[in-house]
């Protein structure tokens, strides 16, 4: 199914929440957050929360800042 | 010295530095740990899919150092409410610089904004250390809603201008009950050492230190400023005399002659 993460089409090849998409896209442990329709989702909830075909997501990381 | 408290966090370090304008996360890395910092602000950007780059957090993540996670980018207190909720998840902290600056040619904060996006933070549990203009009023409502420090500007970010709010600054100091952080605009360590000689708690630099032609020499530099200021300003500072007249500091009775 194809989601929209950051603006971009993206193709979820395996599974349908937002754990398999952050396996497939090799998300590290640690310094990301995802939220699903501007709605932050724990990590603890990935696994649970599925995804329907043109969901949007956001997917954040630490950028240099002062 | 006495120690800088913040939420009940202890600090022996009142240099904080920003993460910006590094040339690399080596040199950045070095800079923070010759400042002495424990406290480090981050930013956050949408990663790129298929995007390899060298993490920063790796960079920034030491024991001593309190992670400032920044809200740069937004434009509302709605949108600053997400965005801290987004960096609690990421970097493991509720503790957030709040900024909000919708205006990108002088990235001043928006006062309305910042102070109500302050309130709905503190109630969602946030230690919230707010980016704000130097405006006396303004820093003792921020405080009134709970905010952990104020951060006036002494500049625009990003101009090393120095302290061109000092005497907003002064009022800020002596009616504030929580830490005032002197952010934004502090261009050289004299700058520093004047910010925490009129007895600012803490200073955040960035860009002076980033864009130095040493940075790390720099960040050194900044910490011994803001050391000397703070012991100025624990020790006393004589009176600047309002003649032009000296007063001696030598005794005046002639020993050369009879």
């Amino acid at each position: 199914m194809t989601v929209i993460v950051n603006n971009k089409e993206t193709d979820l090849t395996q599974g349908n929440t937002i754990a398999d998409l952050a396996k497939q896209l090799e998300l590290p442990e640690k310094g990301v957050a995802i939220a699903l329709h501007n709605r932050m989702i724990p990590r603890e909830k990935w696994a649970d929360q599925t995804l329907q075909p043109n969901d949007s997501l956001v997917i954040i990381k630490a950028a240099c800042g002062g | 010295m006495k120690k800088l408290i913040i939420a009940d966090k202890e600090f022996d370090s009142r240099l904080f530095l920003g993460t910006g304008k590094f040339n690399s996360n080596e040199i950045m890395e070095k800079a923070i740990l010759a400042s002495g910092t424990e406290m480090v602000t981050v930013a956050m950007k949408r990663i790129e899919l298929n995007d390899k780059e060298d993490d920063m957090l790796h960079h920034i993540v030491h024991p001593h150092i309190q992670l400032l996670p920044n809200t740069s980018g937004v434009r509302t207190a709605e949108e600053a409410v997400f965005a801290a909720q987004m960096a609690r998840e990421a970097f493991g902290t509720n503790w957030l610089k709040l900024e909000i600056h919708p205006d990108p040619r002088y990235l001043l904060p928006d006062s309305a904004e910042t102070l109500k996006a302050t309130e709905e933070l503190v109630k969602l549990g946030f230690v919230v250390l707010p980016y704000c203009q130097a405006d006396p009023t303004l820093c003792k409502r921020l405080e009134e809603a709970g905010a952990a420090t104020v951060m006036p500007l002494a500049a625009p970010i990003g101009t090393n201008k120095g302290l061109q709010t000092r005497d907003f600054l002064r009022i800020i100091i002596e009616q504030s009950n929580v830490p005032v952080v002197v952010d934004a605009g502090i261009g050289a360590p004299s700058h520093a050492a004047e910010a925490m000689e009129m007895g600012a708690d803490a200073c955040l630099v960035n860009t002076a230190i980033a864009v130095a032609g040493n940075p790390e020499e720099m960040a050194i530099a900044f910490k011994e400023a803001v050391i000397a200021g703070r012991r100025a300003y624990e020790a006393g500072l004589g009176v600047q005399s309002e003649s032009f007249e000296a007063s001696a500091s030598s005794p005046l009775t002639a020993f050369l002659n009879n």
